[in-house]
């Protein structure tokens, strides 16, 4: 099931159980999860129930304990030797690394740069671009985020918003197949939200990207999303298209949830 | 290339020197904790003398402790004064570890909270008494670490005394190869030496830093 | 200190030596001294090059090397700071001979030097790569670097920053023990002062000038990594106050 022909059948990502320990604490257990291609899936659930780790081990920032994580029809934390799947060594993780891009809570700019600089600098060295090449992208990029005219402020002359918008034009610089974006709007202010939400849904429309999003505002989560997994202890507790599982959770875990969350809003 | 009988031979003797070394080291280091001491309460004690007493350790930080070893060894004689190398020795690295000691004291002042002193004043304590009954056993402990850092470091610079021909552990090495002619003996002892007790006092910085820590988190 | 006081202390220091130079008591004693001062700062210019390039070396090392250069930057560490400068100077000069090795004074002054610095200098470059924040690394990884390029152009300029005050410290410590040199028959600023003052006695002129000499230039480097420090921290925190 594992080998079919045609790659566009295949999920673009999908967590084959996939476990994930520190010592004697599972994050993740077991997770079984297919994403199809050009599909938005929202990640939601309590502090603790492993949801950031799910885009974490994607991204390959953390190790995987047990399965396998398959992008884009290949295995990326295997791969095959011999007719086996073995570990994958640092050049494979690589090159299936190429397809997936990711934001961070916390953005993660680079200070030293300007906001171009940042745009430019992975595609320069990573992807071999001239520099012009990867300036002409990085400019239609800036543009697409609405900030053409921020291209050579720094990070810290940015609001909190705009640099996570420099950091979503950044990683889209790398033309991945897959965006993660892990909280992206919880270390903002909240009037600063709606701009990176805006650029995020734009992007949803315009584009045939995969989107994995780990996200604690809901009312985006039910708009945009085309799935929304609900994560409970490390395990999917509940998943289903938004409107139904904000209706009626079917999940006494999820009603809890739900409720709680709505309640604070 | 290394003589076995000869390095054990010479033991005794690096042993007895080692004593010297460490005799310079303890009492150099006894003055440059006073000295210090002294220094930095008298750098706050006004603007004026804040600026002068930065210069001082500015200037002595600046410049090399054998320039300040060899000035204090042949200008007391000119002052009538006449000290033997061993104490001309040990002063000039009192003097010279007690300026860095200072930049360590005025941390751990500094980092007193002011309410502490508003406190004492409130309850009337007199500025000696603050001083030392409230903000030194404030002060001291959190930069026991850094002072024993550079009774590391003074240690280590107590070689410098056989250029005024102490017999530490560098000059009795230095004239058991002039005497022999086999210096890799002496001078390799004599590295193994300092290498060990380094590592030793490290170690047991590293344990008083963790003790220090668990009474203050307590 | 403030970086006034440093510039007037220079400027005092700078014109008492050149009072002193066309003063009797002392003029004499200054070209000789001059020249001294020369070979030291030529020392302490090669130590520390070679400092900073054994310091970034060991540090890298230290971090991502394999095990048993990992083991030999750790014994490098440990047995330069842990024995003292002039053992090492005087193991060079008289030891080094007996192992059928025999270098110049000159060449013994500044590998030792630099050797005993770079050891320090490692722990420094150390701290500062460590002191990056993970989130810095994370991003190098979803931007698919190698670990070298996420290195060079992420994380040591950003680590470079932080480096700069305790460089500055480690540069003075090595100014400071070239006068060490002096102890194997070089000509530099201390072994002049020495030699002068053996052969005239007059303690105090010479070694007031020597003493000024140093200053002005521990104080010339402590003002240049000032001025370093804040152009480099201006860089990366532009319009932070904004």
């Amino acid at each position: 099931m594992n080998t079919a022909n045609d790659a566009t059948e295949q999920p673009m990502v999908r967590f084959d159980g996939v476990t994930k320990s520190y010592g004697a604490l599972t994050v993740l257990d077991d997770l079984r999860l297919d994403i199809g291609r050009g599909e938005k899936v929202a990640i939601i659930g309590p502090s603790g129930s492993g949801k950031t780790t799910v885009l974490r081990m994607l991204m390959t920032l953390e190790r995987i304990n047990d399965g396998v994580i398959w992008v884009d029809g290949e295995p990326m934390t295997h791969m095959e030797k011999g007719g086996r799947l073995v570990p994958a060594d640092p050049r494979h993780l690589r090159r299936v690394r190429a397809k997936v891009g990711m934001v961070f809570q916390h953005f993660n700019l680079f200070p030293h740069m300007t906001a171009l600089g940042n745009c430019i600098e992975a595609p320069i060295t990573v992807l071999g671009l001239s520099r012009r090449e990867a300036e002409e992208r990085a400019a239609e990029l800036l543009d697409l985020v609405g900030l053409a005219d921020k291209k050579e402020h720094y990070p810290a002359q940015l609001s909190g918003g705009q640099q996570q918008r420099v950091a979503i034009a950044r990683a889209l610089a790398m033309r991945p197949k897959v965006m993660l974006f892990d909280e992206v709007t919880s270390a903002l202010d909240p009037e600063l939200c709606g701009e990176v939400l805006q650029v995020i849904r734009k992007l949803g429309s315009e584009h045939d990207l995969t989107m994995l999003m780990v996200t604690h505002q809901m009312g985006f989560a039910k708009e945009f999303a085309d799935r929304v997994c609900f994560f409970y202890q490390g395990k999917i507790c509940e998943q289903g298209n938004p409107q139904d599982m904000f209706a009626a959770p079917q999940n006494e875990r999820t009603r809890q949830f739900l409720r709680a969350v709505m309640d604070s809003v | 290339m290394w003589d076995w009988e000869y390095a054990i031979s010479i033991m005794p003797a690096l042993g007895k020197a080692a004593l010297v070394t460490i005799q310079a080291t303890g009492i150099g280091f006894l003055l440059a904790l006073v000295l210090g001491l002294i220094l930095a309460l008298l750098r706050m004690s006004g603007p004026r003398m804040g600026w002068a007493v930065s210069a001082l350790i500015e200037f002595i930080r600046s410049t090399p402790l054998l320039i300040q070893i060899f000035f204090l060894y042949f200008v007391f004689p000119s002052f009538g004064i006449v000290l033997d190398a061993f104490t001309a020795g040990v002063i000039a690295l009192g003097l010279h570890y007690g300026c860095y000691c200072a930049e360590v004291y005025r941390a751990g002042l500094e980092a007193v909270p002011r309410g502490q002193w508003e406190a004492s004043i409130a309850l009337n304590l007199g500025t000696y008494a603050t001083f030392k009954d409230v903000i030194l056993p404030q002060a001291i402990p959190p930069i026991v670490p850094a002072l024993g850092n550079y009774l590391v470091a003074l240690f280590k610079e107590t070689p410098l005394l056989s250029a005024i021909a102490v017999l530490e552990l560098m000059q009795t090495a230095k004239m058991m190869g002039s005497e022999t002619f086999r210096y890799t003996e002496p001078m390799t002892l004599v590295g193994i030496i300092f290498l060990l007790m380094s590592l030793v006092s490290a170690a047991g910085i590293r344990w008083l830093e963790r003790r220090l820590n668990r009474r203050s988190a307590r | 200190m403030g970086l006034y006081s440093l510039s007037a202390m220079l400027l005092a220091a700078v014109v008492a030596i050149a009072i002193m130079a066309v003063s009797e008591t002392f003029a004499i004693f200054v070209p000789g001294l001059l020249q001294g001062a020369w070979l030291t700062l030529q020392i302490a210019l090669l130590g520390c090059v070679l400092a900073v390039t054994m310091a970034v070396l060991a540090a890298l090392a230290r971090l991502y090397g394999p095990l048993p250069l990992r083991w030999l930057a750790n014994t490098y560490v440990e047995v330069f700071r842990g024995t003292s400068a002039l053992v090492q100077l005087f193991w060079l000069f008289f030891v080094l001979p007996h192992f059928g090795l025999t270098l110049e004074p000159f060449t013994v002054a500044v590998v030792g030097l630099g050797l005993n610095v770079g050891a320090y200098g490692a722990e420094v470059v150390r701290g500062a790569i460590l002191g990056i924040v993970p989130g810095q690394w994370e991003a190098t990884v979803a931007l698919n670097m190698t670990r070298w390029q996420a290195l060079r152009r992420v994380i040591l300029p950003q680590a470079f920053v932080a480096m700069i005050p305790p460089w500055g410290n480690l540069f003075i410590e090595l100014l400071k023990s070239t006068a060490l040199v002096s102890l194997i028959t070089l000509g530099d600023l201390a072994f002049r002062a020495q030699q002068m003052n053996q052969t005239t006695m007059k303690t105090i002129p010479i070694f007031t000038l020597v003493l000024l000499m140093y200053l002005v230039m521990s104080l010339a480097i402590t003002i240049c990594m000032r001025l370093l420090e804040r152009r480099a921290t201006r860089g990366l925190a532009r319009g932070r106050s904004a």
